[in-house]
């Protein structure tokens, strides 16, 4: 992949370089990177609200399953009447019918789910878990940076990648807890909108209220903003289309899931994307094969497969991980819905994943085995999948750092 | 029973009888001399934490009333007159309705398309469609009115504080109107009716207002929630005296297919839903760090079965109904509610996590992190706490503490919060003195910025602290509408109409950024801030290469015809003045 040098200011270099138009040069040129750089790109992607795993990734095979959910289990395949029943991966487990876009993949061998997986803390809570799992510190909050900027901070394997605003994205209004921390990152709504909306001399007036050397959180966050606008603009993203014939939902996680193959392709520098989508908090009226999940499964399903589409070959170094703060409660609850669970479950996707399995030890649905007689229980620590994608996917070396007190015991196998 | 008139928050010490004596409060005499902010720092600071901004005069109101007599002033807003901001209230309709009135005025979509498909026999006619279309857009008005009166009242009112409380707690107690249609009908009862009369009132009632309130028992899902088909109710819903009283309350639910049958029969067979309780010990009181139990938020929810919403043709409002009610017994917080009672449960659930220290420790620690710094020493959060404690949740009293303390009033807490999106659109209009306007505008603006007015999905309410707002995508979005409003490009929105404009474009330079400075960045700006202010250039492109530099950024094609992010114009003279004075480092704290 083409890369593009970006020379970052240090306070030196903001004497020396001003609005450096050294740097713009460069960019036009095209300069590639050194080697040295893996080109390796990991996006997350976060289903806020805690995804109902049992029904996105569904244990047909599983007799208690139906038991639990008589007004919202989905259908096994064998039974399945015009596409209302799931759709069958390996005799056991099956996708929810509106993740059909997702089928494909697994058919050419770039999907694994991961089931029973997720965080080893009881908490229930939405934003605790959420504030775990993108801190990667079950049951510590006092951990103020995310997994994925402690990748950022303390990975040498792109030391020239760190001259980049756009190694680290995220296609959300606010930067994500997962990217809080030291490492700089952009948090945008969407290629089109990340501009100062005024040309000419005004612009750089503008950044020149944020230059003064003052360390402090507005002015490096309007430093850094400036720095990226400009590049961005040299690197035009928005001339790159879908290709392959990816159809991207008009919705807005298409939409973001669109821009960030736009950056892919421009060559910026990415190597860390983040999205999120909401919604997953089905307490009521959830549906079974049609209905409110199944309704957002579509958006997140026909999104991903439009991504997948759109990279084409760039998948080889492209790994998407799907996550979720927790799964929801084994049984209906008196609402049509699902309160809050324990385990959920992930997907892997990519080239580098060993696909077209589930990873995971299933630990069943029979009451003995639920966590706390409820829940579907906990095999794999997400940490793990975290783990393995960061280290055998990213190149990084410093799991103590990015996971501190916790050591995999085995990497679950996600990845070939 | 708790007191019968639960918004007369002044005088509800007289009918909660079963309160535990609360001590005299001990107003702390203002330990003027251990404040380190200058004089005129103290004015500055005072305006830019209990409003939403300076507008023209206010400092000097404040200067010759003196800082301490104008907070008082502020924790008593019943004392101040307010015709201006209650008269542009009154015209919002929508506003002065109950939710009930609305529910039975601008029909459901969702019900509407029901009755509709009964009657064709499943597909929609071109006029069905039509009539839809017009039910949908009937209730987007609701929440838009709600969303504008709310904008014009914040930048209206005199009672400042009161707004600010009321935002405060509308966060604190946060609801989302996207939740369900049903929502929408709630929000103004909310707001108007639940929050801001009791924002400065005492905690317990405002707790019990919001538990009863719709907009709340609906957005966590406590209004379905029913005792567990394993566990006693209180009245069996099977039983022929209910089915008589349901006939009789609910005459429509004699046909089975309407839509009251069908929400009876989800109520008769309903099972517990926990979100509301939970979210009550988690956010509401204790916070998440409290100390409870899995078991305690079960129980909580127990406890809280039966707390529900009456049909519109009932009023609407709270209604307990025990045959969802869960008669067992309950263990919460280590204390025993007894079996066998009805509505008492729930009220003294909420009279125990009221009273619970760590909830006194909780909402002082959140206050003091609104009024004082993203990290509120503990000695602060301590006495307001131990404030909460003696006077039983006394909110005016636990404010006071903290806005007269040593800490508000330190160097250390001048200018350290960043502010919200509301903040910042907010702040802008009123330091122009700008005119509200009638439509939702101005609110979608500030939902552009990152924080839709009863948008936010989950319930932890917005960020209040610097490092959920400020980032490189919120910096550009915050400069981009200084650019924005200076160019007169925000729809409703006159920036140059404020008092003395007139003069002011005609002044020099110096004088004019000297009076922007004063009106937006409350008098006090960075030198490098002045000198780009009074130049209009870019002291490192001059330093660098001038010529190569401007190329940076001219607008691509992508950025002039892309909707959102299309170009402004160059602004002059003070319009470019106030439009960099909108985009700097100093204009995003208060």
């Amino acid at each position: 992949m083409q890369r593009r040098v970006f020379v970052r200011d240090s306070a030196l270099a903001l004497v020396t370089m001003g609005l450096s138009p050294t740097f713009l040069r460069r960019t036009a040129l095209g300069m590639a990177l050194p080697q040295g750089a893996r080109g390796k790109i990991l996006i997350c992607l976060f289903q806020r609200g805690a995804a109902d795993a049992l029904n996105i990734v569904v244990p047909f095979g599983e007799r208690a399953y139906y038991g639990m959910r008589p007004a919202i289990a989905i259908a096994p395949p064998s039974r399945s009447a015009g596409g209302i029943g799931a759709i069958d991966l390996d005799g056991f487990f099956g996708l929810h019918p509106a993740l059909a876009p997702l089928k494909p993949l697994w058919d050419r061998g770039l999907l694994a789910p991961i089931h029973a997986v997720g965080s080893p803390s009881a908490t229930r809570s939405h934003f605790d878990a959420q504030d775990y799992m993108e801190s990667a510190t079950p049951d510590n909050k006092g951990t103020s940076d995310g997994w994925l900027n402690r990748y950022l901070a303390t990975s040498r394997t792109c030391e020239q990648c760190a001259a980049t605003p756009f190694r680290a994205v995220a296609m959300t209004p606010q930067t994500p807890r997962v990217l809080q921390g030291s490492a700089p990152s952009v948090a945008m709504n969407s290629v089109a909108d990340f501009t100062v909306r005024s040309g000419g001399a005004q612009a750089a007036q503008l950044e020149a209220l944020y230059r003064t050397g003052s360390a402090d959180l507005i002015h490096g966050a309007g430093t850094e903003m400036f720095e990226a606008v400009k590049m961005l603009r040299a690197a035009n993203p928005q001339r790159y289309q879908p290709e392959h014939g990816a159809a991207y939902p008009s919705t807005q996680f298409g939409q973001r899931l669109l821009s960030i193959a736009q950056l892919i392709k421009s060559g910026v520098g990415l190597e860390v994307a983040f999205a999120d989508i909401g919604g997953w908090d089905t307490h009521v009226n959830q549906g079974g094969a049609t209905g409110q999940l199944a309704q957002l499964l579509g958006d997140f399903g026909a999104s991903i497969a439009a991504l997948v589409t759109d990279l084409g070959d760039r998948m080889k170094e492209v790994v998407i991980l799907t996550m979720s703060e927790f799964g929801r409660m084994a049984r209906q609850n008196g609402s049509g819905g699902t309160d809050h669970g324990h385990a959920g479950a992930m997907f892997a996707i990519g080239g580098a994943v060993k696909g077209q399995r589930v990873v995971g030890r299933w630990p069943g649905l029979a009451p003995e085995q639920l966590y706390e007689g409820r829940d579907l229980t906990l095999t794999t620590d997400f940490r793990a999948v975290f783990a393995e994608v960061a280290s055998r996917h990213l190149g990084a070396t410093k799991l103590d750092a990015l996971f501190p007190g916790y050591t995999p015991a085995a990497m679950p196998g996600v990845l070939r | 029973m708790r007191c019968a008139a639960p918004f007369l928050a002044l005088v509800v010490a007289g009918c909660s009888s079963a309160l535990p004596r609360p001590l005299p409060p001990s107003p702390a005499p203002p330990a003027a001399d251990l404040r380190t902010q200058t004089a005129d720092q103290q004015a500055v600071h005072a305006l830019s934490r209990l409003t939403f901004g300076a507008r023209p005069g206010d400092l000097e109101a404040v200067h010759e009333m003196g800082v301490d007599r104008w907070i008082d002033r502020q924790l008593h807003p019943e004392r101040i007159d307010d015709d201006k901001a209650e008269a542009w209230v009154r015209q919002f309709e929508v506003v002065q309705k109950t939710s009930a009135q609305l529910e039975s005025e601008y029909q459901n979509p969702g019900a509407l398309v029901n009755q509709l498909s009964a009657r064709n026999t499943g597909g929609l006619t071109r006029d069905d469609s039509l009539l839809l279309r017009q039910a949908r857009l009937n209730l987007r008005r609701i929440t838009e009115e709600v969303q504008a009166a709310r904008v014009g009242r914040a930048l209206l009112s005199e009672r400042q504080l009161q707004e600010v409380m009321t935002d405060f707690w509308l966060n604190h107690f946060s609801v989302f109107a996207g939740k369900g249609i049903r929502e929408q009908y709630y929000l103004a009862d909310y707001e108007h009716r639940v929050i801001r009369p009791l924002a400065l009132g005492r905690f317990r009632d405002l707790l019990g207002a919001v538990a009863k309130s719709p907009a709340m028992l609906f957005y966590l899902d406590n209004w379905e929630s029913a005792a567990d088909s394993a566990r006693p109710r209180l009245v069996d819903p099977r039983s022929p005296v209910v089915q008589r009283a349901v006939r009789r309350r609910f005459p429509d639910a004699a046909n089975p297919q309407s839509p009251m049958a069908q929400q009876l029969q989800r109520r008769l067979r309903a099972g517990l839903n926990e979100n509301y309780g939970r979210e009550l010990l988690e956010l509401h009181t204790l916070g998440v760090d409290g100390g409870y139990s899995q078991q305690d938020v079960i129980n909580a929810a127990r406890a809280l079965t039966g707390w529900t919403i009456a049909g519109p043709r009932q009023g609407g409002g709270f209604t307990f109904t025990p045959f969802m009610h869960d008669a067992g017994e309950k263990r919460v917080l280590g204390r025993t509610l007894k079996a066998g009672r009805g509505v008492e449960d729930g009220e003294e659930l909420l009279d125990i996590v009221a009273r619970h220290p760590s909830t006194a420790r909780f909402i002082a620690f959140k206050l003091a992190r609104r009024f004082v710094s993203d990290t509120p020493s503990t000695a602060l959060v301590e006495r307001a706490a131990a404030t909460f404690t003696q006077t039983d949740g006394d909110i005016r009293a636990v404010v006071r503490t903290i806005v007269t303390s040593p800490e508000f009033f330190s160097r250390e807490a001048f200018r350290a919060k960043v502010k919200s999106p509301f903040e910042i659109v907010l702040s802008a209009l009123r330091a122009l003195d700008a005119a509200p306007d009638r439509t939702a505008r101005t609110a979608q603006v500030i939902a552009g910025l990152g924080q839709p007015i009863f948008g936010r999905q989950t319930p932890d309410g917005w960020p209040e602290t610097a490092d959920g707002w400020m980032g490189t995508g919120a910096i550009l979005n915050r400069i981009n509408f200084g650019l924005v409003l200076a160019a007169g490009r925000v729809p409703g929105v006159n920036p140059m109409a404020f008092p003395g404009v007139e003069s002011l474009r005609q002044a020099p330079r110096e004088q004019q950024v000297d009076a922007v400075v004063q009106a937006f960045l409350g008098g006090d700006a960075s030198s490098v801030t002045r000198s780009v202010l009074l130049t209009g250039r870019n002291p490192l492109l001059d330093a660098a290469a001038p010529s190569d530099s401007s190329a940076s950024m001219r607008p691509t094609q992508a950025a002039a015809t892309g909707r959102a992010s299309a170009p402004v114009p160059q602004l002059r003279g003070l319009a470019q003045v106030v439009g960099l004075a909108l985009g700097s480092p100093e204009f995003q704290r208060r």
